[in-house]
Protein backbone atom coordinates (compact mmCIF):
# COMPACT_ATOMS: atom_id res chain seq x y z
CA UNK A 1 0.00 0.00 0.00
CA UNK A 2 0.92 3.58 -0.47
CA UNK A 3 0.30 6.65 1.39
CA UNK A 4 -0.68 9.73 -0.53
CA UNK A 5 0.47 12.79 1.32
CA UNK A 6 0.62 16.58 0.85
CA UNK A 7 3.75 17.50 -1.55
CA UNK A 8 6.81 18.92 0.79
CA UNK A 9 7.75 22.51 1.00
CA UNK A 10 9.65 23.55 -2.29
CA UNK A 11 7.52 22.79 -5.01
CA UNK A 12 6.38 25.39 -7.34
CA UNK A 13 3.83 27.74 -5.77
CA UNK A 14 0.70 29.98 -6.95
CA UNK A 15 1.35 33.27 -7.47
CA UNK A 16 -1.88 34.87 -6.98
CA UNK A 17 -3.04 37.49 -9.77
CA UNK A 18 -5.31 40.26 -9.08
CA UNK A 19 -8.12 38.03 -10.24
CA UNK A 20 -7.52 34.74 -8.44
CA UNK A 21 -6.49 37.13 -5.07
CA UNK A 22 -9.36 36.33 -3.32
CA UNK A 23 -9.38 32.85 -4.24
CA UNK A 24 -6.11 31.88 -2.39
CA UNK A 25 -6.55 34.80 0.24
CA UNK A 26 -9.80 32.60 1.09
CA UNK A 27 -7.74 29.28 0.80
CA UNK A 28 -5.28 30.58 4.11
CA UNK A 29 -8.79 30.33 6.06
CA UNK A 30 -9.39 27.32 5.16
CA UNK A 31 -12.32 27.89 2.78
CA UNK A 32 -12.48 27.32 -0.88
CA UNK A 33 -14.26 29.97 -2.57
CA UNK A 34 -15.11 30.76 -6.43
CA UNK A 35 -16.36 33.12 -8.47
CA UNK A 36 -20.53 32.75 -8.98
CA UNK A 37 -21.99 35.45 -10.74
CA UNK A 38 -25.71 37.16 -10.40
CA UNK A 39 -27.50 34.74 -12.03
CA UNK A 40 -26.20 32.07 -10.35
CA UNK A 41 -23.46 30.36 -12.23
CA UNK A 42 -20.14 28.81 -11.03
CA UNK A 43 -16.74 30.31 -13.15
CA UNK A 44 -13.84 28.96 -12.17
CA UNK A 45 -10.75 29.51 -13.02
CA UNK A 46 -11.48 32.86 -12.67
CA UNK A 47 -12.80 35.53 -15.37
CA UNK A 48 -13.46 38.83 -15.40
CA UNK A 49 -17.35 38.01 -16.37
CA UNK A 50 -19.39 34.98 -16.42
CA UNK A 51 -18.74 32.76 -19.56
CA UNK A 52 -22.18 31.76 -19.31
CA UNK A 53 -24.39 34.77 -19.67
CA UNK A 54 -21.72 37.48 -19.11
CA UNK A 55 -22.50 39.38 -16.44
CA UNK A 56 -19.85 41.24 -14.79
CA UNK A 57 -21.21 40.78 -11.11
CA UNK A 58 -19.05 38.20 -9.87
CA UNK A 59 -18.82 37.11 -6.43
CA UNK A 60 -16.52 35.21 -4.44
CA UNK A 61 -18.39 32.82 -2.64
CA UNK A 62 -17.13 29.96 -0.05
CA UNK A 63 -18.04 26.65 -1.27
CA UNK A 64 -19.60 23.27 0.10
CA UNK A 65 -15.71 22.29 -0.72
CA UNK A 66 -17.43 18.18 -1.31
CA UNK A 67 -17.49 16.63 -4.56
CA UNK A 68 -16.33 13.43 -6.83
CA UNK A 69 -13.17 12.38 -8.20
CA UNK A 70 -14.14 12.71 -12.52
CA UNK A 71 -11.02 12.06 -13.33
CA UNK A 72 -7.25 11.34 -12.33
CA UNK A 73 -3.87 9.72 -13.35
CA UNK A 74 -0.80 8.32 -10.85
CA UNK A 75 1.97 10.09 -12.06
CA UNK A 76 5.53 8.09 -11.61
CA UNK A 77 7.93 10.80 -13.46
CA UNK A 78 7.74 14.14 -11.01
CA UNK A 79 7.21 17.09 -13.08
CA UNK A 80 9.96 18.82 -11.49
CA UNK A 81 12.27 16.70 -9.25
CA UNK A 82 10.61 19.10 -6.49
CA UNK A 83 7.41 16.52 -6.38
CA UNK A 84 7.49 13.72 -4.19
CA UNK A 85 6.28 10.27 -6.21
CA UNK A 86 3.79 8.91 -7.00
CA UNK A 87 1.23 11.38 -6.71
CA UNK A 88 -2.40 11.28 -7.72
CA UNK A 89 -3.62 14.47 -10.22
CA UNK A 90 -7.76 14.39 -10.21
CA UNK A 91 -10.14 16.77 -11.65
CA UNK A 92 -13.00 17.03 -9.20
CA UNK A 93 -16.71 17.84 -10.03
CA UNK A 94 -17.86 19.72 -7.48
CA UNK A 95 -21.40 19.80 -5.84
CA UNK A 96 -21.77 23.08 -7.09
CA UNK A 97 -21.47 21.58 -10.22
CA UNK A 98 -17.79 23.66 -11.34
CA UNK A 99 -14.60 21.10 -11.81
CA UNK A 100 -11.51 22.12 -10.03
CA UNK A 101 -7.63 20.25 -10.78
CA UNK A 102 -5.90 18.96 -7.65
CA UNK A 103 -4.28 15.91 -5.70
CA UNK A 104 -5.83 13.22 -3.88
CA UNK A 105 -4.52 12.71 -0.09
CA UNK A 106 -4.86 11.51 3.19
CA UNK A 107 -5.70 8.25 1.05
CA UNK A 108 -4.17 4.69 0.16
CA UNK A 109 -3.36 5.18 -3.40
CA UNK A 110 -4.85 1.60 -4.42
CA UNK A 111 -8.26 3.11 -2.92
CA UNK A 112 -8.71 5.83 -5.36
CA UNK A 113 -11.17 5.47 -7.84
CA UNK A 114 -12.78 7.56 -10.38
CA UNK A 115 -15.87 8.06 -8.88
CA UNK A 116 -15.24 8.42 -5.23
CA UNK A 117 -16.73 10.86 -2.92
CA UNK A 118 -14.00 13.49 -1.95
CA UNK A 119 -13.81 16.42 -0.10
CA UNK A 120 -11.11 19.67 0.27
CA UNK A 121 -8.54 20.00 2.63
CA UNK A 122 -6.05 22.62 2.95
CA UNK A 123 -2.25 22.38 3.49
CA UNK A 124 -0.03 25.75 4.58
CA UNK A 125 2.79 25.81 2.26
CA UNK A 126 4.26 29.40 2.92
CA UNK A 127 3.11 32.12 4.97
CA UNK A 128 1.36 33.31 1.31
CA UNK A 129 0.32 30.11 0.09
CA UNK A 130 -2.14 27.11 1.48
CA UNK A 131 -3.16 24.72 -1.17
CA UNK A 132 -6.79 22.82 -1.17
CA UNK A 133 -5.98 18.92 -1.72
CA UNK A 134 -8.73 16.74 -1.44
CA UNK A 135 -9.02 13.59 0.66
CA UNK A 136 -11.82 10.95 0.76
CA UNK A 137 -15.09 12.24 2.05
CA UNK B 1 -23.12 33.83 -53.71
CA UNK B 2 -20.00 30.46 -54.22
CA UNK B 3 -17.59 31.23 -51.57
CA UNK B 4 -14.01 30.56 -53.31
CA UNK B 5 -11.80 28.60 -50.95
CA UNK B 6 -8.19 30.54 -50.95
CA UNK B 7 -6.50 27.09 -49.75
CA UNK B 8 -7.30 26.16 -53.21
CA UNK B 9 -5.20 28.42 -54.88
CA UNK B 10 -1.86 27.20 -53.09
CA UNK B 11 -0.21 24.05 -53.25
CA UNK B 12 3.01 22.55 -50.86
CA UNK B 13 6.45 22.03 -53.11
CA UNK B 14 8.99 21.61 -51.27
CA UNK B 15 9.49 19.97 -48.15
CA UNK B 16 12.61 18.88 -45.76
CA UNK B 17 13.71 17.66 -42.09
CA UNK B 18 17.35 18.81 -41.00
CA UNK B 19 18.73 15.61 -39.06
CA UNK B 20 16.51 15.14 -35.80
CA UNK B 21 18.00 13.75 -32.43
CA UNK B 22 17.59 13.45 -28.94
CA UNK B 23 20.81 16.45 -28.63
CA UNK B 24 22.37 17.81 -31.63
CA UNK B 25 26.02 18.31 -30.83
CA UNK B 26 27.30 21.80 -32.59
CA UNK B 27 23.81 22.54 -33.64
CA UNK B 28 21.39 25.85 -32.42
CA UNK B 29 18.04 26.50 -33.44
CA UNK B 30 19.45 29.57 -35.55
CA UNK B 31 21.69 26.69 -37.37
CA UNK B 32 19.05 24.39 -37.75
CA UNK B 33 16.23 26.90 -38.86
CA UNK B 34 18.47 28.14 -41.55
CA UNK B 35 19.34 24.25 -43.16
CA UNK B 36 15.74 23.53 -42.70
CA UNK B 37 14.70 27.12 -44.99
CA UNK B 38 17.38 26.50 -47.57
CA UNK B 39 16.53 23.03 -47.48
CA UNK B 40 12.73 23.52 -48.52
CA UNK B 41 13.23 26.07 -50.96
CA UNK B 42 15.99 23.71 -52.59
CA UNK B 43 13.52 20.78 -52.25
CA UNK B 44 11.24 22.74 -54.24
CA UNK B 45 14.00 23.70 -56.97
CA UNK B 46 13.74 27.11 -55.96
CA UNK B 47 16.11 29.98 -54.84
CA UNK B 48 15.95 32.44 -51.99
CA UNK B 49 14.94 35.11 -54.71
CA UNK B 50 11.94 32.81 -55.62
CA UNK B 51 10.25 33.39 -52.04
CA UNK B 52 8.24 36.43 -51.21
CA UNK B 53 6.50 34.99 -48.09
CA UNK B 54 7.80 33.85 -45.04
CA UNK B 55 6.71 32.32 -41.52
CA UNK B 56 9.90 31.52 -39.34
CA UNK B 57 9.81 31.23 -35.93
CA UNK B 58 8.99 28.85 -32.96
CA UNK B 59 10.81 27.67 -29.65
CA UNK B 60 13.90 28.17 -28.05
CA UNK B 61 15.66 31.46 -29.41
CA UNK B 62 15.06 31.53 -32.84
CA UNK B 63 13.61 34.65 -34.16
CA UNK B 64 10.91 35.77 -36.24
CA UNK B 65 10.13 36.08 -39.99
CA UNK B 66 12.26 39.53 -40.26
CA UNK B 67 15.03 38.07 -39.36
CA UNK B 68 14.57 35.31 -41.61
CA UNK B 69 13.04 37.67 -44.43
CA UNK B 70 16.57 39.61 -44.23
CA UNK B 71 18.83 36.53 -44.12
CA UNK B 72 17.02 35.62 -47.78
CA UNK B 73 17.67 38.93 -48.92
CA UNK B 74 15.48 42.13 -47.79
CA UNK B 75 13.24 41.68 -50.60
CA UNK B 76 9.05 43.33 -49.45
CA UNK B 77 7.53 40.15 -48.26
CA UNK B 78 4.42 38.99 -46.93
CA UNK B 79 4.90 37.62 -43.27
CA UNK B 80 2.83 34.98 -41.28
CA UNK B 81 2.99 35.56 -37.60
CA UNK B 82 1.78 31.79 -36.82
CA UNK B 83 4.14 28.81 -36.37
CA UNK B 84 5.38 26.17 -38.37
CA UNK B 85 2.32 24.11 -38.07
CA UNK B 86 -0.95 23.21 -39.39
CA UNK B 87 -2.19 26.55 -38.91
CA UNK B 88 0.89 28.09 -40.29
CA UNK B 89 0.36 25.92 -43.96
CA UNK B 90 -3.14 27.27 -43.57
CA UNK B 91 -2.15 31.00 -43.38
CA UNK B 92 0.52 30.66 -46.27
CA UNK B 93 -1.68 28.92 -48.16
CA UNK B 94 -4.57 31.76 -47.83
CA UNK B 95 -1.92 34.55 -47.76
CA UNK B 96 -1.38 33.00 -51.59
CA UNK B 97 -4.83 32.34 -52.58
CA UNK B 98 -5.86 35.97 -51.84
CA UNK B 99 -2.85 37.11 -54.01
CA UNK B 100 -0.88 38.59 -51.50
CA UNK B 101 2.08 36.56 -52.25
CA UNK B 102 3.33 34.20 -54.47
CA UNK B 103 5.55 31.39 -52.77
CA UNK B 104 5.89 30.86 -48.94
CA UNK B 105 8.80 29.54 -47.00
CA UNK B 106 7.50 28.27 -43.46
CA UNK B 107 10.50 26.83 -41.05
CA UNK B 108 10.97 26.15 -37.15
CA UNK B 109 13.61 24.33 -35.27
CA UNK B 110 14.52 23.75 -31.69
CA UNK B 111 18.10 22.89 -30.23
CA UNK B 112 19.41 23.63 -26.81
CA UNK B 113 16.06 24.23 -25.18
CA UNK B 114 16.42 21.05 -23.13
CA UNK B 115 19.40 19.62 -21.33
CA UNK B 116 18.49 19.08 -18.26
CA UNK B 117 16.90 15.72 -18.11
CA UNK B 118 16.22 15.70 -14.09
CA UNK B 119 12.41 17.53 -15.28
CA UNK B 120 10.37 17.15 -17.65
CA UNK B 121 10.79 19.38 -20.85
CA UNK B 122 9.92 23.07 -20.61
CA UNK B 123 7.46 23.36 -23.49
CA UNK B 124 5.54 20.52 -21.31
CA UNK B 125 5.32 22.31 -18.49
CA UNK B 126 3.01 24.90 -18.27
CA UNK B 127 3.41 27.84 -15.15
CA UNK B 128 -0.29 28.75 -14.30
CA UNK B 129 -1.43 29.23 -11.07
CA UNK B 130 -4.19 26.56 -10.85
CA UNK B 131 -2.00 24.12 -13.04
CA UNK B 132 1.53 24.09 -11.94
CA UNK B 133 1.54 23.73 -8.15
CA UNK B 134 -0.57 19.77 -8.61
CA UNK B 135 2.69 18.75 -10.87
CA UNK B 136 0.58 18.73 -14.03
CA UNK B 137 2.35 18.38 -16.70
CA UNK B 138 1.01 17.98 -20.87
CA UNK B 139 0.84 13.93 -20.50
CA UNK B 140 -1.18 14.30 -17.08
CA UNK B 141 -2.92 16.36 -18.71
CA UNK B 142 -3.87 14.46 -21.19
CA UNK B 143 -4.06 11.27 -19.36
CA UNK B 144 -7.27 13.28 -17.94
CA UNK B 145 -9.25 13.02 -20.82
CA UNK B 146 -7.67 8.86 -21.23
CA UNK B 147 -8.68 8.06 -17.86
CA UNK B 148 -12.47 9.47 -18.57
CA UNK B 149 -12.62 7.49 -21.97
CA UNK B 150 -11.44 4.75 -20.10
CA UNK B 151 -13.75 4.57 -17.67
CA UNK B 152 -16.60 5.84 -19.57
CA UNK B 153 -15.95 3.48 -22.67
CA UNK B 154 -14.24 0.62 -21.21
CA UNK B 155 -11.28 1.40 -23.56
CA UNK B 156 -8.14 -0.66 -22.50
CA UNK B 157 -4.83 0.10 -21.91
CA UNK B 158 -4.11 -2.69 -24.80
CA UNK B 159 -5.71 -0.56 -27.25
CA UNK B 160 -3.23 2.23 -26.60
CA UNK B 161 -0.55 0.01 -26.72
CA UNK B 162 -1.35 -0.63 -30.22
CA UNK B 163 -1.19 2.65 -31.32
CA UNK B 164 2.34 3.37 -29.79
CA UNK B 165 3.64 0.30 -31.28
CA UNK B 166 2.09 0.55 -34.30
CA UNK B 167 4.13 4.18 -34.53
CA UNK B 168 7.16 3.39 -33.08
CA UNK B 169 7.61 0.36 -35.83
CA UNK B 170 7.33 2.78 -38.50
CA UNK B 171 9.80 4.98 -37.13
CA UNK B 172 12.04 2.16 -36.54
CA UNK B 173 11.93 1.49 -39.97
CA UNK B 174 12.85 5.25 -40.75
CA UNK B 175 16.41 6.48 -41.14
CA UNK B 176 15.71 10.27 -40.23
CA UNK B 177 14.07 8.94 -37.25
CA UNK B 178 15.54 9.52 -33.80
CA UNK B 179 14.32 5.72 -32.71
CA UNK B 180 15.34 4.51 -36.25
CA UNK B 181 15.84 0.33 -35.22
CA UNK B 182 14.37 0.87 -32.20
CA UNK B 183 10.79 -1.65 -32.48
CA UNK B 184 8.09 -1.91 -29.75
CA UNK B 185 5.70 -4.59 -29.76
CA UNK B 186 2.32 -3.85 -27.53
CA UNK B 187 4.21 -6.01 -24.70
CA UNK B 188 6.92 -3.90 -24.72
CA UNK B 189 4.64 -0.77 -24.29
CA UNK B 190 3.12 -1.73 -21.75
CA UNK B 191 5.82 -3.06 -19.58
CA UNK B 192 7.27 0.02 -20.26
CA UNK B 193 7.74 2.08 -16.72
CA UNK B 194 4.46 3.91 -15.81
CA UNK B 195 4.95 7.76 -16.32
CA UNK B 196 1.53 9.00 -15.83
CA UNK B 197 -1.45 6.27 -15.97
CA UNK B 198 -2.70 5.24 -18.41
CA UNK B 199 0.77 6.22 -20.50
CA UNK B 200 3.68 4.38 -19.98
CA UNK B 201 6.71 5.69 -21.19
CA UNK B 202 6.49 4.45 -24.75
CA UNK B 203 2.82 5.35 -24.60
CA UNK B 204 4.13 8.67 -24.46
CA UNK B 205 6.23 10.67 -27.31
CA UNK B 206 10.09 11.40 -26.81
CA UNK B 207 11.45 14.33 -26.88
CA UNK B 208 13.85 15.84 -29.38
CA UNK B 209 16.30 18.76 -31.26
CA UNK B 210 15.58 19.41 -34.56
CA UNK B 211 13.84 21.61 -37.70
CA UNK B 212 12.04 21.08 -40.71
CA UNK B 213 11.27 23.59 -43.59
CA UNK B 214 7.93 23.45 -46.29
CA UNK B 215 7.30 26.03 -49.64
CA UNK B 216 4.00 26.65 -50.97
CA UNK B 217 3.31 28.39 -54.46
CA UNK B 218 0.70 28.99 -56.07
CA UNK B 219 -1.28 25.84 -58.05
CA UNK B 220 -0.58 28.09 -61.55
CA UNK B 221 3.39 27.95 -60.78
CA UNK B 222 3.10 24.53 -59.48
CA UNK B 223 1.63 23.24 -62.31
CA UNK B 224 5.41 24.79 -64.57
CA UNK B 225 7.52 23.45 -62.10
CA UNK B 226 7.80 20.21 -63.26
CA UNK B 227 7.20 18.40 -60.20
CA UNK B 228 4.69 16.39 -58.23
CA UNK B 229 2.35 19.08 -56.16
CA UNK B 230 0.29 18.51 -53.48
CA UNK B 231 -2.93 20.52 -53.24
CA UNK B 232 -4.92 21.75 -49.76
CA UNK B 233 -8.58 20.65 -49.83
CA UNK B 234 -9.67 21.30 -46.63
CA UNK B 235 -8.30 22.93 -43.23
CA UNK B 236 -10.09 24.48 -40.71
CA UNK B 237 -8.24 25.69 -36.81
CA UNK B 238 -9.93 24.78 -33.62
CA UNK B 239 -9.54 26.26 -30.08
CA UNK B 240 -12.04 25.60 -27.55
CA UNK B 241 -10.70 26.98 -24.18
CA UNK B 242 -7.69 27.71 -21.99
CA UNK B 243 -4.90 25.23 -22.75
CA UNK B 244 -3.31 23.95 -19.86
CA UNK B 245 -5.15 26.21 -17.12
CA UNK B 246 -8.72 24.77 -17.25
CA UNK B 247 -9.22 21.40 -15.97
CA UNK B 248 -9.71 19.11 -19.35
CA UNK B 249 -12.64 17.69 -18.52
CA UNK B 250 -14.64 14.92 -21.20
CA UNK B 251 -17.80 16.07 -21.51
CA UNK B 252 -16.40 19.27 -22.56
CA UNK B 253 -13.49 19.22 -24.32
CA UNK B 254 -13.77 15.13 -25.86
CA UNK B 255 -14.64 16.04 -29.09
CA UNK B 256 -12.31 18.90 -29.77
CA UNK B 257 -11.29 18.83 -33.73
CA UNK B 258 -14.97 17.73 -34.31
CA UNK B 259 -16.20 21.18 -35.57
CA UNK B 260 -12.99 22.49 -37.30
CA UNK B 261 -13.10 18.59 -38.66
CA UNK B 262 -16.60 19.03 -40.13
CA UNK B 263 -15.19 22.17 -42.19
CA UNK B 264 -12.41 20.60 -43.05
CA UNK B 265 -14.49 17.48 -44.76
CA UNK B 266 -16.78 19.91 -46.37
CA UNK B 267 -14.30 22.10 -48.01
CA UNK B 268 -13.13 18.95 -49.53
CA UNK B 269 -16.42 17.60 -50.37
CA UNK B 270 -15.24 14.11 -48.60
CA UNK B 271 -15.63 12.17 -45.94
CA UNK B 272 -14.05 9.61 -44.24
CA UNK B 273 -14.14 7.13 -46.50
CA UNK B 274 -12.15 9.05 -49.08
CA UNK B 275 -9.01 9.27 -46.65
CA UNK B 276 -6.45 7.03 -47.36
CA UNK B 277 -3.91 7.75 -44.59
CA UNK B 278 -3.85 9.26 -41.39
CA UNK B 279 -0.84 11.56 -40.06
CA UNK B 280 -2.43 12.35 -36.54
CA UNK B 281 -0.21 14.05 -33.82
CA UNK B 282 0.95 11.25 -31.44
CA UNK B 283 2.13 13.31 -28.63
CA UNK B 284 0.26 10.13 -26.65
CA UNK B 285 -0.99 7.12 -27.83
CA UNK B 286 -4.70 7.72 -26.96
CA UNK B 287 -4.95 10.86 -28.84
CA UNK B 288 -5.25 8.79 -32.30
CA UNK B 289 -7.83 6.68 -30.93
CA UNK B 290 -9.47 10.00 -29.86
CA UNK B 291 -9.18 11.41 -33.37
CA UNK B 292 -10.49 8.47 -34.51
CA UNK B 293 -13.90 9.05 -33.00
CA UNK B 294 -13.56 12.84 -33.11
CA UNK B 295 -13.72 12.66 -37.20
CA UNK B 296 -16.12 10.10 -37.31
CA UNK B 297 -13.50 6.70 -38.77
CA UNK B 298 -15.53 4.93 -35.73
CA UNK B 299 -18.28 5.42 -33.47
CA UNK B 300 -17.59 7.21 -30.40
CA UNK B 301 -16.17 5.06 -27.64
CA UNK B 302 -15.05 2.35 -30.48
CA UNK B 303 -11.48 3.97 -31.01
CA UNK B 304 -10.15 1.55 -28.64
CA UNK B 305 -11.76 -1.56 -30.88
CA UNK B 306 -11.16 0.40 -33.89
CA UNK B 307 -6.97 0.62 -33.80
CA UNK B 308 -6.53 -3.39 -32.77
CA UNK B 309 -5.84 -6.22 -35.50
CA UNK B 310 -3.24 -3.99 -37.63
CA UNK B 311 -5.82 -1.53 -39.00
CA UNK B 312 -3.73 1.30 -38.02
CA UNK B 313 -0.29 -0.52 -38.78
CA UNK B 314 1.82 0.75 -42.20
CA UNK B 315 -0.26 -2.27 -44.21
CA UNK B 316 -3.83 -1.96 -42.46
CA UNK B 317 -6.55 -0.85 -43.78
CA UNK B 318 -5.96 3.08 -42.02
CA UNK B 319 -2.33 3.70 -41.81
CA UNK B 320 -1.27 5.98 -39.03
CA UNK B 321 1.41 8.93 -38.53
CA UNK B 322 3.83 6.79 -40.84
CA UNK B 323 7.03 8.68 -40.49
CA UNK B 324 7.11 7.40 -36.66
CA UNK B 325 5.77 10.61 -35.83
CA UNK B 326 6.59 12.49 -31.92
CA UNK B 327 6.90 9.17 -30.65
CA UNK B 328 10.11 7.73 -33.04
CA UNK B 329 11.08 10.66 -35.72
CA UNK B 330 11.29 13.42 -33.24
CA UNK B 331 9.67 16.39 -31.42
CA UNK B 332 11.79 19.24 -31.02
CA UNK B 333 8.95 21.71 -30.07
CA UNK B 334 7.26 23.05 -32.77
CA UNK B 335 8.77 21.52 -36.13
CA UNK B 336 7.02 18.30 -35.36
CA UNK B 337 3.43 20.22 -35.72
CA UNK B 338 4.64 20.92 -39.60
CA UNK B 339 6.45 17.05 -39.74
CA UNK B 340 2.73 15.64 -39.58
CA UNK B 341 2.37 17.51 -42.92
CA UNK B 342 5.29 17.10 -44.43
CA UNK B 343 5.24 13.05 -43.40
CA UNK B 344 1.78 13.06 -45.84
CA UNK B 345 3.60 15.45 -48.88
CA UNK B 346 6.29 12.56 -49.10
CA UNK B 347 3.79 10.10 -49.40
CA UNK B 348 1.62 12.00 -51.80
CA UNK B 349 4.62 12.24 -53.82
CA UNK B 350 5.81 8.31 -53.55
CA UNK B 351 8.77 9.44 -51.88
CA UNK B 352 8.33 8.20 -48.26
CA UNK B 353 10.55 6.11 -46.49
CA UNK B 354 7.60 3.57 -45.22
CA UNK B 355 5.40 4.17 -48.74
CA UNK B 356 2.37 3.00 -48.15
CA UNK B 357 1.70 0.42 -51.64
CA UNK B 358 -0.95 -1.66 -50.83
CA UNK B 359 -3.90 0.63 -51.07
CA UNK B 360 -4.71 3.89 -52.90
CA UNK B 361 -2.85 7.00 -51.80
CA UNK B 362 -4.69 10.28 -52.76
CA UNK B 363 -5.91 12.04 -50.20
CA UNK B 364 -4.44 12.51 -46.43
CA UNK B 365 -6.21 13.92 -43.55
CA UNK B 366 -3.17 15.34 -41.32
CA UNK B 367 -3.63 17.06 -37.56
CA UNK B 368 -2.08 18.84 -34.94
CA UNK B 369 -2.11 19.29 -31.03
CA UNK B 370 -5.15 17.07 -29.23
CA UNK B 371 -7.32 17.34 -26.85
CA UNK B 372 -5.69 17.92 -23.65
CA UNK B 373 -4.49 21.10 -24.94
CA UNK B 374 -8.38 22.13 -26.39
CA UNK B 375 -7.20 22.87 -29.56
CA UNK B 376 -6.94 20.44 -32.63
CA UNK B 377 -6.09 21.39 -36.12
CA UNK B 378 -6.78 19.58 -39.54
CA UNK B 379 -6.23 19.45 -42.74
CA UNK B 380 -6.36 17.65 -46.06
CA UNK B 381 -3.57 17.17 -48.56
CA UNK B 382 -3.93 15.36 -52.17
CA UNK B 383 -2.14 14.77 -54.85
CA UNK B 384 -5.35 15.71 -56.65
CA UNK B 385 -6.23 19.40 -57.26
CA UNK B 386 -9.63 20.69 -55.48
CA UNK B 387 -13.04 19.75 -56.96
CA UNK B 388 -14.44 23.25 -57.91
Amino acid sequence: MTWLAAQPQGIPLPKPSELSAPHWEAAKNGELRVQRCENGHYVFIPLPACNYCWSTKLEWVKTSGKGTLYSMSIVYRPQTPAFQIPYVVGIMEMEEGWFIMSNVINAELENVKIGMPLKVTFTKMSDDIALPYFEPA
Amino acid sequence: MTKVNPLHGAAIVGVYNTKQGRLLEGETSQSLVLEATLGAIKDAGLTPKDIDGVISGGWGGVSGPGDMIRQLGSRPSWFGSGGADINGVMNAAMAIGMGLCETVVISSAQAGAYRDHSGTAPWVRPTNEFVECWGLFTAAEFALLAKRHMYKYGTKPEALAEVASAIRMNGSKNPGAVYYGREATPEDVLNSRMVADPFHLLDICTTTEGGAGMVLTSVEKAREMGIKPVYILGAAVEQQGAAYKEPPVWDKFGWSGRWGGKKMFEQAKMTTKDIDICEFYDNFSFDVIRLLEVYGFCGEGEGGDFVMGGRVRIDGELPVTTDGGLMSFSHPAMPQAMQRVISGVLQLQGRAVNQVKHKRVQNILTENYGGGALFTNQMIISNQPAQQ
